[in-house]
C-alpha cells in the first residue's frame, strides 16, 4: 500500500507494516512465518522492562535540523532526551568545525491545570516563542503521552497562528503510548518533513544523492567513494539544514544506512517524487556495501563504475580480512540491535568468521513500506545454518538469561543502556554507537581490529563482574528466557 | 502558569524514580508509556556525569510500557501482572510504583494494586508522579510522603546520636554521591552516626532505620522540608533545617556548629573539629593565594545558574571565602512561593554586606537573554550547566559545569562540599581559567 501523504499523521509500523516487538524462535521460522501471503501475530509479555517511544527517535532527527526549531508539547519529563540530543549536536557540530551551539527545542511544560482545561494555550506561547526566540524557517510540533490522551487540537492552534508565523509549523504525532515500535517516532518524523518541508523538484540533480543517517561521521569516506562514481552525498536529517530538505525531490536518488531509519522517507520519495530508493542490504560488511553500491549503481547508470570501485576497494582490504579471520577462529558471539543493524551485522560477523549463536531484534518489520521483506533478513536465513532469534524491545532480563546461558564470546549491541549489562556479566562487549560501524569494506576491517582490540585486554570486564551484581533473582537464571512471552507455537 | 521551557535543567515528577534507584535494593517499577524510563534515565543519569544504570537503572527498570490498550481499557491489570513478575524476576528489598501521565490521566487505582501485595506480605508502595504534576523535586518529595506512609514503621526508642541526612537529589545532582559521603564524615566528625540512605552503604536497611533517629537534618533550602515536618508528626522526630549546601570554611563551621547546638554535642568537641579541619583546609588555601593574588589569571563576576542547593551554597562560598563579587544566580528549579521569601533572605546575607540579585526560573532562554544585556568588564566566571557553556563563550566568560545536565563531565565520587570540597572547586575553577589559553 502506497505511503499516504494526505494524512496528518503517519500510521504506526504495526498498523502499516504489521511489525511486531514480541517471538522467541528461529532466524528461519521468522522469515518463513512472515513471508509472502504470511502473517505472524505479535507476542505480548507479561513482565517487561523499560522499553523506549516514538518520540525520543522523532526528535533526535528533528532537532538536529540546522535551522529548524522543536517544539515539545509535553511535561518537562519528555525532554528528557534532548540533553543526549544536545550531546550528539556539539559532538557532530565539532567534527564539522561549525561552532558551539545548542538545540533548538523549548518543552511546552504541560502541568496538572493543562491536563484539565487543555494545553493549546501553553502550545501557542511555545510556537510563538520558538519563533521569537531562533528565527527558525521551520517550527516542528512534537506531541507526548498527555497532549494525546487530553486531545489537544494542535492542527487548529497551528492554522491560528499562520499569519502570525510565517514558516512552516507542522506537528509531528510521536505520542509514545502508540506504537510499542519506536522507530515509529522515525516516520513520524520523515512524514512531517514529507508533508511540510519538501517541495516538488524545480530541476533535477543528477549528481545529488539523498544519504539518510543520523550523525554523518562516514562523511569524508562516503565523499570519496561516490565521488568515484560522480555522485554527490547530502546527509539527512541531522546536520542538514531546511532548504536541503526541502529539496531531496531533486535528487537522483535515495540511499540509507539503516534501513529502519531510512525505508519510509526512501519509498515515498520514490512513490511521490520518482527518486529511486536504493532497497539493498544495509552497507555494512563486503557485501552489504556491494550491494548497495550496484543498487545506487543501477539507480544511476553507474553499473561499470562500480564494479571498479568494489575492485579497488577489496584489493585494499582482502589481506586484513584474511588476518582477522584467522584471529576470530572459534569465536562465539550473541548479538541485540535494531533490524537492520540485527539483520546486517548477521553478515558482517560471518565476514569476520565470528559464529553468531543467537540474535535478538528490537523490533521486527514483516516487510517495508515498498512491500518486500527486508533483504538483509531474507540473505541471512538463505544460510544453511539456522540459529535462534528473538524479538524484543530491548528487554534486559531475556538479553542476560541468554547470556548467561550461552556464555558467548563476546556480544554486539547498538541502542545505549544495553552492552553494560553483558560487561557488567564478564562478556567482551563491543557497541556498535556509530552508524557507520563496519560501513563498507574498510570500515569492516577498522571494525574487525577494534574487537582484536576488544578480546585482546579483558581486564575490565573480568574484574568488573566478578565485583558486581546483576538485579535479577536465581530464580530467573532457571527459567527460560523467554517464559513470559505468549505467542503462538513456534 | 509556568512558560516554555528551552534547555531542560531538571524532569518531570516521575524523575523520583532515580532517587528509588539511588537506594541500594530498591526496585522502581515504572506504570507509563514505554519512553518515560529511558528519558528520564538519560536525562538525570546518562547525560549528567555519565551516572550509569546502577543496579537497577536504566532499562532493567520495570515498567509496563502502557499502551492504547491501557489508555482506552485502564491499566491495573497490566500493572498488577507486572509487579507480581516483578517480584519473581527481581531481585530487591523494596518495590515502588511510580506512575506516569498515561495512568494518572485515566485515574488507574494504583492504590489498591499496591495495598493487594502488601497485604500478601510484598514490600510494595506506590507514588503518584504523572509528569504534568510537577518537577522531580516535587516527586522527590512525593516519594517520602509515600515511603512515610506506606513503609516506615514506628521504631520505639531514638538511637542517641543517629541522624538521618537529607539533603541534594540523587541523579539530579551529579554530586550527590560524593556530597552525602563528605557531609556524612563532617557528622562523623563530631561524634554523630550519620544514617545515609543514597547511594553505596546499607539501602534499603537504612531507610528502615529513618524512624529511629535522634534528629533529622535537613540540609537544603527548602526540599526536604514537608518530609522532616511529617516524620515529626509521625515519629516524633525533631529535625535541623539548615538551609546552604555547605562549601569552604565558612559556611561548613557555622553547620557543624549548628549541627552541635541540635545534637547537644559539647561546644569543645565542635570546635576541636573545626580547628583540625580549618588547619588542614587553610594550609592548601594559602598555597592558592599566590595564583590568587599575583596572577593576571582572575575571573570577573560570577554567575549561577543551578537549583537553589548549589546556586545559593556556591555563592556562599564564591563571596565568603573565595573573595568574588557576584553578578547574577539563577535557581532553576521550581521553588513554591512561599519558600522564596527565605531563599532571597539568604541571598541578601553575605559577608562584608554583600548582597546578589536572584532570579527563579528553568527557562535557559531566560538565562541568555539576562546575561546578553548585562555588561561584564572581566570575563565573568559562569557556574552552570552544559547548556551555559555556550552563553559563556558568547561572553568571553570562563565556564564550570555545576548543574544538571553536566554532559562535558565524568563524574564518579566529587564533591563540592565540606572543607575538601571546596578545594576542589577551587581546584576546578583555576584549572578552567588557566586552561582556557594554553
Amino acid at each position: 500500500m502506497a505511503i499516504n501523504l494526505d494524512i496528518t499523521e503517519a500510521p504506526t509500523r504495526e498498523t502499516r507494516l504489521g511489525s511486531i516487538t514480541g517471538y522467541s524462535g528461529t532466524l528461519k521460522d521468522l522469515v518463513a512465518r512472515t513471508g509472502c501471503g504470511a502473517s505472524i501475530k505479535n507476542g505480548d509479555r507479561t513482565f517487561s522492562q523499560a522499553s523506549s517511544c516514538s518520540s525520543g527517535c522523532a526528535q533526535t532527527l528533528l532537532a538536529g535540523i540546522v535551522d529548524a526549531a522543536v517544539v515539545n508539547h509535553a511535561p518537562i519529563g519528555c525532554a528528557g532526551d534532548t540533553v543526549y540530543h544536545n550531546i550528539a549536536n556539539q559532538y557532530g557540530r565539532f567534527y564539522r568545525e561549525w561552532g558551539n551551539k545548542n538545540i533548538q527545542l523549548v518543552n511546552t511544560n504541560m502541568e496538572e491545570q493543562d491536563t484539565v482545561f487543555g494545553g493549546t494555550e501553553k502550545l501557542r506561547e511555545g510556537i510563538r516563542e520558538a519563533f521569537r526566540r531562533f528565527a527558525p524557517k521551520a517550527i516542528f510540533v512534537t506531541t507526548s503521552c498527555a497532549s494525546g490522551i487530553i486531545g489537544d487540537d494542535i492542527k487548529g492552534v497551528i492554522s491560528e497562528l499562520t499569519d502570525e508565523v510565517p514558516v512552516p509549523v507542522i506537528q509531528v504525532s510521536c505520542e509514545g503510548f502508540r506504537s510499542k515500535v519506536w522507530a515509529s517516532g522515525f516516520d513520524a518524523a520523515f512524514h512531517a518533513i514529507l508533508t511540510g518541508i519538501v517541495k516538488p523538484p524545480v530541476r533535477k540533480r543528477p549528481e545529488l544523492v539523498n544519504m539518510v543517517n543520523f550523525r554523518g561521521s562516514a562523511r569524508a569516506y562516503i565523499a570519496r567513494l561516490f565521488g568515484e562514481l560522480g555522485l554527490v552525498p547530502r546527509f539527512v536529517v541531522p546536520f542538514a539544514t531546511v532548504e536541503e530538505l526541502a529539496t531531496v525531490s531533486e535528487a537522483a536518488v535515495t540511499a540509507t544506512v539503516c534501513t529502519t531509519l531510512g525505508s519510509y522517507f526512501g519509498t515515498a520519495l520514490e512513490e511521490n517524487y520518482g527518486v529511486p530508493y536504493v532497497k539493498a542490504i544495509p552497507p555494512h560488511g563486503v557485501a552489504g556495501i556491494e550491494a548497495w553500491l550496484r543498487g545506487i549503481g543501477a539507480a544511476v547508470g553507474k553499473e561499470s563504475e562500480v564494479e571498479a570501485l568494489i575492485d579497488k576497494e577489496r584489493a585494499a582490504t582482502d589481506a586484513d580480512l584474511a588476518e582477522l579471520r584467522r584471529r576470530f577462529k572459534g569465536k562465539r558471539a550473541v548479538l541485540g540491535m535494531g533490524p537492520s543493524y540485527a539483520q546486517s551485522y548477521l553478515g558482517v560477523l560471518e565476514e569476520l568468521g565470528i559464529e553468531v549463536l543467537h540474535a535478538a531484534s528490537w523490533h521486527y518489520d514483516p516487510r517495508y513500506d515498498y512491500g518486500e521483506q527486508p533483504p538483509a533478513i531474507v540473505r541471512a536465513a538463505s544460510r544453511e545454518n539456522d540459529i535462534t532469534f528473538s524479538v524484543g524491545d530491548q528487554q534486559l532480563y531475556e538479553i542476560t538469561n541468554t547470556l548467561s546461558r550461552l556464555k558467548p564470546d563476546l556480544y554486539f549491541s547498538r541502542h545505549p543502556g544495553s552492552s553494560v549489562w553483558a560487561a557488567k556479566l564478564g562478556i567482551t562487549a563491543v557497541p556498535v554507537i556509530d552508524e557507520y560501524t563496519a560501513f563498507g569494506h574498510r570500515g569492516l576491517v577498522n571494525f574487525g581490529w577494534r574487537i582484536v582490540d576488544a578480546l585482546t585486554n579483558r581486564n575490565f570486564v573480568t574484574k568488573l563482574a566478578d565485583r558486581v551484581k546483576l538485579p535479577y533473582s536465581g530464580w530467573w537464571y532457571g527459567q527460560d528466557p523467554y517464559a513470559f512471552l505468549d505467542q503462538e507455537a513456534v | 502558569m509556568a512558560g516554555v521551557i528551552e534547555q531542560i535543567r531538571n524532569v518531570c515528577a516521575l524523575g523520583a524514580l532515580q532517587s528509588v534507584v539511588a537506594i541500594e535494593r530498591a526496585i522502581p517499577i515504572i506504570h507509563a508509556g514505554p519512553g518515560c524510563g529511558q528519558k528520564l534515565w538519560s536525562g538525570l543519569s546518562n547525560g549528567n556525569g555519565f551516572q550509569g544504570a546502577g543496579y537497577v537503572g536504566g532499562h532493567s527498570v520495570p515498567c509496563t510500557n502502557a499502551t492504547e490498550q491501557e489508555v482506552v481499557f485502564g491499566g491495573e491489570e497490566k500493572l498488577r501482572e507486572t509487579v507480581a513478575n516483578t517480584l519473581k524476576v527481581m531481585d530487591g528489598d523494596l518495590f515502588v510504583i511510580l506512575t506516569g501521565c498515561t495512568s494518572d490521566i485515566v485515574g488507574d487505582d494504583v492504590g489498591e494494586v499496591a495495598r493487594s501485595f502488601r497485604s500478601s506480605g510484598a514490600p510494595v508502595v506506590y507514588v503518584e508522579t504523572g509528569g504534568f504534576k510537577g518537577d522531580n523535586y516535587f516527586g522527590h518529595e512525593l516519594l517520602w510522603d509515600a515511603l512515610i506512609d506506606q513503609f516506615l514503621e514506628p521504631a520505639g526508642k531514638a538511637e542517641p546520636g543517629l541522624v538521618n541526612l537529607f539533603s541534594v537529589l540523587p541523579y539530579q545532582d551529579p554530586y550527590w554521591t560524593g556530597t552525602l559521603h563528605t557531609i556524612a564524615g563532617l557528622l562523623r566528625s563530631i561524634g554523630l552516626i550519620p544514617n545515609v540512605i543514597y547511594g553505596p552503604g546499607e539501602g534499603v536497611a537504612s531507610l528502615r532505620k529513618v524512624p529511629k533517629a535522634q534528629f533529622n537534618l535537613l540540609l537544603s533550602p527548602w526540599v526536604g522540608l514537608k518530609t522532616v515536618q511529617r516524620l515529626e508528626e509521625k515519629f516524633g522526630t525533631p529535625y535541623l533545617h539548615y538551609p546552604t549546601l555547605p562549601i569552604g570554611a565558612t559556611e561548613t563551621g557555622k553547620f557543624l556548629r549548628a549541627v552541635g547546638v541540635q545534637a547537644g554535642i559539647p561546644s569543645e568537641t565542635v570546635e576541636e573539629a573545626i580547628r583540625r579541619e580549618e588547619a588542614r583546609y587553610y594550609y592548601y588555601v594559602e598555597r592558592s593565594a599566590d595564583l590568587l593574588f599575583e596572577t593576571r589569571f582572575l575571573p570577573g563576576h560570577f554567575v549561577t545558574v543551578a537549583d537553589s542547593f548549589y546556586a545559593l551554597g556556591l555563592t556562599k562560598f564564591l563571596i565568603n571565602d573565595l573573595g568574588l563579587i557576584p553578578e547574577v544566580q539563577f535557581v532553576t528549579e521550581a521553588v513554591p512561593e512561599q519558600y522564596r521569601p527565605l531563599i532571597d533572605a539568604e541571598f541578601a546575607r553575605f559577608d562584608e554586606g554583600l548582597v546578589s540579585p536572584v532570579h527563579y526560573g528553568a527557562d535557559g532562554g531566560t538565562v541568555r537573554d539576562e546575561l546578553a544585556r548585562r555588561t561584564f568588564r572581566e570575563r565573568p566566571l559562569i557556574l552552570g550547566s552544559s547548556w551555559d557553556r555556550v552563553t559563556a563563550r558568547k561572553l568571553n566568560g570562563y565556564p564550570l559545569s555545576v548543574a544538571m545536565p553536566v554532559s562535558d563531565r565524568l563524574v564518579l565520587s566529587r564533591t563540592y562540599a565540606g572543607y575538601e570540597g571546596a578545594l576542589r572547586l577551587t581546584e576546578d575553577i583555576y584549572s578552567v581559567i588557566l586552561s582556557s589559553f594554553q
